[in-house]
């Protein structure tokens, strides 16, 4: 299990938000999530432009197991998504929190970020997830 | 409480992710199933598939028996040693179970019948054996390990007697040797099948031995897999998987089983009316091999339009050997062209072809495009 990095908040159902300048934020899934999803081999990602909104389906990932939804953390608009896990799917199991990125939205209610958890909280939730 | 094999612990102090599979808890991959379906599919794997049902059948009128049992043909068994798959089918031509028969002599007959569908099998064996004074005995002492890949009969042959090591290495395809010394000099029933499309081993041997022998083989570099890769393994390999891909409602004719049925004069099994009835009347649906050539992963249950009506996938992976999504899907009779896939709403293209999709590690004609 990979550490889990200071600047991310989190969604109970294991998305992340990193907030980036200019009212950005760039949102993946955690580590923890990749290892109970298992070997990654397809993304469907938002495209540039699709508004999103805090708790709704954008994005599927599905593993050799299953597909799983995953739920914007975040409103706003798909500024930039991760179009090299199109081939490498498998960079999400490689690097959750860097490389494994899904996409990037333009903040349209940054208050929406007071609701996640932080670090300390989400290490908490898997920790009790495990028992 | 699920039950466990004898190579729970084993699993587990490997790192195996568990899963429940038929009432069992077993390894769903020991880390990555993508590289245990690459290690089976390019030197060897190894699987412990104890929580299947290994059944022993004995009497005189054996063959008889199985005769009436099998809609494949146990006389296709001429000697001893040779193995057999058939369905087990009920009067309505439904599939009760998909299985593999070992013809050990000519009054003894070992199967090997699935985990889930052991508690309907076993009174069905039961029932069915009594008229001809065939004694049915599970052998939950048994574990069985199968080491499939183009290394693996090469990783156990070493760890055979060397008085039986030549028997074992001449094994056929599709045949099987008894009274085998292996390590340590335990007793093993060795067959050259599997559910991979790779060369190997199934190797029973009673429970007290099978932790030693896994141990001997990780040792020689064979790669625990688990039943992720196996799964991805046998659909590549074109091979079905009962209640997936069959079940009681869906006839051979229905489930692409049709070569493993035979219609052999004279002999009266059991779901040969209802079979011969489908038949000389049209079998309306029909079980296909598809490719999708967009990306995405096929899976159980999604919608398959036709030209002739709605079809669905049945198993249904992403092939790690050929990188994209394969399935079987139950389609109407003769629907071919026009296949379209529903994923999550969108309609992509599959086309029809012809299967097993793998052989030899190395994609089929037709498969990619």
């Amino acid at each position: 299990m990979s550490e889990i990095p200071g600047d991310l908040k989190f969604q109970k159902s294991h998305e992340w938000v990193r907030v980036e300048e200019g009212g950005r934020a760039r949102v993946g899934i955690s580590d923890h999530a990749q290892g109970l999803l298992g070997d990654l081999v397809y993304v469907e990602l938002p495209k540039v432009g699709d508004k999103i909104e805090a708790g709704s389906g954008c994005a599927v990932v599905e593993s050799v197991k299953a597909a799983s939804d995953i739920y914007a953390p975040v409103s706003g608009e798909v500024v930039e998504v991760n179009e090299a896990l199109s081939d490498k799917p498998e960079t999400i199991n490689e690097d959750a929190f860097g490389d494994g990125w899904l996409f990037v939205v333009k903040l349209s209610n940054p208050d929406e970020l007071d609701a996640l958890l932080g670090p300390d909280d989400y290490a908490e939730l898997i920790e009790n997830d495990e028992h | 409480m699920s039950k466990q094999t004898t190579l729970n612990a084993t699993h587990r102090a490997a790192g195996a992710k568990m899963v429940d599979f038929g009432g069992w808890d077993m390894p769903l991959n020991y880390g990555s199933q993508l590289e245990e379906h690459h290690a089976v599919r390019r030197a060897a794997g190894m699987f412990d598939v104890s929580h299947m049902t290994a059944v022993d059948m004995r009497g005189a009128r054996c063959r008889e028996f199985l005769r009436h049992l099998l809609a494949n043909s146990v006389d296709k068994l001429k000697k001893p040693g040779k193995a057999l798959y058939s369905c087990m089918l009920n009067e309505r031509g439904g599939v009760i179970d998909d299985l593999i028969t070992y013809h050990v002599s000519d009054d003894y007959f070992r199967t090997v019948v699935n985990a889930a569908t052991r508690d309907k099998d076993l009174p069905w064996l039961q029932r069915q054996a009594a008229p001809f004074g065939v004694a049915i005995t599970e052998r939950p002492d048994l574990a069985m390990i199968a080491v499939q890949g183009p290394e693996a009969r090469a990783k156990v042959l070493p760890l055979v007697a060397t008085a039986d090591r030549e028997r074992v290495e001449k094994l056929g395809r599709f045949f099987c040797a008894t009274d085998v010394h292996g390590l340590a000099g335990a007793p093993w029933f060795v067959a050259r099948t599997g559910y991979t499309g790779e060369d190997g081993f199934e190797i029973h041997v009673a429970n007290e031995h099978a932790v030693e022998l896994w141990q001997a083989l990780a040792a020689a570099g064979v790669h625990p897999a688990g039943l992720g890769a196996r799964d991805t393994l046998r659909l590549e390999a074109g091979m079905n998987l009962y209640g997936q891909d069959m079940d009681e409602d869906i006839t051979p004719w229905e489930g692409g089983l049709a070569w493993t049925v035979a219609l052999d004069a004279g002999r009266d099994f059991i779901g040969r009316a209802a079979l011969e009835q489908q038949k000389a009347s049209g079998v309306p649906r029909e079980m296909i091999g598809v490719v999708m050539d967009d990306k995405g992963v096929l899976r159980h249950g999604q919608r398959v339009a036709t030209d002739k009506g709605d079809g669905v996938i049945l198993s249904g992976i992403f092939s790690p050997t050929l990188g994209k999504a394969i399935a079987f899907a139950r389609v109407p009779a003769g629907a071919r062209e026009n296949l379209r896939v529903d994923i999550r709403g969108r309609e992509l293209p599959l086309r029809a072809v012809k299967y097993p999709f793998v052989r030899d590690g190395k994609p089929c004609e037709g498969i990619n495009v």
